[in-house]
């Protein structure tokens, strides 16, 4: 048994839980390797072409992916709570690709409001696998706690970014556009090799303070780089928003704190297009009025 | 200050909204004006780039009505994008210097009465529970008669004998509803125009063409946005079958989605606002043996991008024929027109070959 994970959308926000789970449980994982030029080749000619760019670079991973291994780890987040919710992608991708590609699926669903918990999606996966109830839960308990560590260690790091004396941009942006290779690490190496303090908005612990920008905000993951905003807005110097193109809830939230915002800010919305000098233009002239200041 | 009411236009339903707000509340309503390329630019100015297009036709309706003087704005609220449309649409109108009040009645999706009554209640201070709640019911009931008796005017209308006799009887209807004031004068009006438009004398082929057509709700139930798909099917003479109207979304959905995902084997899990009842409309269409399906939708609708794969691969697998539409802000019609006329062309000629 080989399980598959592609190096996309979610895995940017479970790739500790799941790497230890399945390290407790003795199972071989195959992650997809970074996004390369390949696999969003693969993702553009299997996808609908209105798709989001995250969305068919997810779908080029799974192609990269399927013959070579038994199963692919496919979960689906549907809400934790009312006013929780997630984008319809992220409720869409499961069926998406299990109509794309003959794969064996391996599929887990939260949904805080029918109650249906990850400690249960998990119990799910280790039925489909025939593995003991007990030695699931053992292996989940295991792999959150190893992970909440490797998070807590990141934060301090981020939080102690926040103390250096360079000048310090914020980066707002979904984790799987942040640390993609193609989508966002050009930009991290260039805003680095300008010596720019780069403060992670997912590297926060924050607990709903996004009241200064949006009231009846519903989107969890828009919540929480909102809250991340206003957690350190009065220690930076200017906030990057990266999205991908056509991002739904971005669209809105992004739009809605522009708005509201007194610090410098640049809004970067990336394409599927190869040539980086345009986006390289724009991040020097954002440096450099951020430097002015 | 006198409160002036405005709220955005969609298809009919402007009849039994201004109905229910005139009846619990003694302001003003304004009629919004009709939707044109203007509207449609207004919005778009001042809408951030890639949001989805009711958001764009509703911001200009908005700033029309606040031209002519509105100060009241009400938007619906819903699910997906569209529960949080009021935050960034207030905020909009706001930095454009309108001075108004902007009330959002549904948020995720989750329509919660007593706090819709909240909301009411501040409107109209003077609001009486058991009035309000009285001209709510008789409101939804007009919405109901509404829904069937425009479904059966989609079926038969390019087959009248008299050209423009349903939609004539259809308008006056409204008119007539308008006048309401009980449950039993709503019934009356309601059964003297169904007999007058079932005994319009009718000429319908028995092997017509018949197309559904499903996708995004605003797109389908607004005429304008969808460049008046209707009327074009009606021209051709087709038989139309369109499954998404208010009632359905506000009292049947709930119930009906279980049902749905029950009876579809290549889908798990609902897949976002209406997407996965889509797919089941369109294994309905393909058992009952229609002749065509129109999938249209405004563009960057996530939901509806995510189940076109499905129904183009359900489509494709029983031979039935598919046209995926993605409508922006672009107000020329002949593109669309053209391809709607070669889509019915096509299954003209497959139906005479058989």
């Amino acid at each position: 048994m080989k399980i598959g994970i592609p190096r996309s959308l979610y895995y940017y926000y479970f790739k500790d839980l799941w790497q230890y789970f399945f390290e407790y449980l003795n199972i071989e994982v195959i992650v997809s390797p970074e996004t390369n030029k390949q696999i969003m080749d693969l993702g553009v000619k299997y996808s609908n072409d209105e798709m989001c760019l995250s969305m068919k670079n997810y779908i080029g991973h799974i192609a990269y992916l399927k013959d070579k291994c038994t199963h692919i780890l496919i979960p689906r987040i549907d809400n934790y709570g009312l006013s929780n919710q997630t984008c319809t992608n992220f409720l869409s991708t499961y069926d998406i690709i299990n109509n794309i590609f003959d794969i064996n699926i391996l599929n887990y669903n939260i949904n805080l409001k029918n109650n249906e918990t990850e400690l249960k999606g998990f119990l799910n996966i280790g039925r489909k696998l025939g593995i003991n109830k007990k030695y699931i839960k053992d292996a989940y308990i295991y792999a959150r706690v190893k992970s909440s560590k490797i998070k807590k260690e990141k934060v301090l790091k981020n939080l102690k970014n926040l103390r250096s004396d360079k000048r310090k941009i914020l980066l707002v942006g979904h984790p799987y556009n942040i640390y993609d290779k193609l989508i966002g690490e050009p930009i991290i190496n260039m805003l680095k090799s300008l010596n720019i303090e780069i403060i992670y908005c997912d590297l926060f612990y924050t607990k709903n303070e996004y009241d200064r920008y949006s009231k009846g905000l519903y989107w969890k993951y828009n919540k929480e780089n909102i809250s991340s905003i206003s957690k350190c807005i009065d220690r930076i110097d200017g906030i990057i928003f990266l999205s991908s193109f056509p991002c739904g809830p971005d669209s809105l939230v992004n739009e809605l704190v522009i708005r509201k915002l007194d610090k410098p800010y640049i809004n970067i919305i990336v394409d599927d297009v190869e040539s980086s000098g345009g986006i390289e233009t724009r991040i020097e002239s954002f440096v450099d009025i951020v430097n002015e200041l | 200050m006198e409160r002036v009411i405005a709220f955005p236009l969609m298809g009919n339903y402007y009849v039994p909204s201004s109905f229910l707000f005139s009846k619990i509340s003694d302001c003003e309503i304004l009629k919004p004006p009709p939707i044109t390329s203007k509207t449609i630019e207004l919005g778009s100015k001042n809408s951030p780039d890639f949001v989805c297009t009711p958001f764009k036709y509703t911001l200009g309706t908005y700033i029309e009505c606040l031209e002519m003087g509105a100060n009241t704005l009400i938007q619906m609220g819903g699910g997906c994008r569209y529960g949080y449309y009021f935050e960034l649409q207030q905020k909009i109108l706001s930095d454009l210097g309108y001075k108004f009040e902007y009330f959002n009645l549904v948020s995720m999706g989750h329509a919660d009465l007593k706090n819709i009554y909240k909301i009411i209640k501040k409107i109209n201070p003077k609001l009486n529970k058991i009035k309000s709640l009285y001209y709510f019911c008789l409101t939804i009931k007009m919405v109901k008669y509404m829904d069937k008796v425009e479904d059966y005017i989609r079926q038969n209308v390019a087959y009248e004998e008299e050209k423009g006799k349903l939609n004539q009887l259809f308008d006056s209807m409204l008119d007539d509803f308008n006048m309401v004031k009980t449950f039993i004068g709503l019934n009356r009006v309601y059964h003297k125009y169904k007999k007058l438009i079932e005994s319009v004398k009718l000429n319908k082929p028995k092997n017509n063409i018949k197309i559904g057509i499903i996708g995004e709700l605003y797109t389908l139930m607004e005429p304008f946005a969808n460049n008046n798909l209707e009327h074009l099917l009606e021209n051709y003479g087709v038989e139309i079958k369109r499954f998404t109207n208010v009632t359905y979304l506000l009292f049947e959905k709930g119930k009906k989605t279980k049902k749905y995902l029950k009876k579809l084997d290549n889908v798990k899990y609902k897949m976002g606002a209406d997407a996965m009842d889509n797919i089941y409309y369109t294994k309905y269409l393909i058992e009952n043996n229609y002749d065509g399906i129109i999938h249209i939708k405004s563009s960057f609708c996530t939901p509806e991008i995510g189940n076109m794969g499905i129904i183009g691969k359900m489509c494709e697998e029983s031979d039935m024929p598919v046209l995926f539409i993605s409508t922006d802000t672009n107000t020329s019609n002949v593109g669309f027109e053209t391809r709607i006329e070669a889509f019915y062309d096509m299954i003209e000629m497959r139906k005479k070959n058989g």
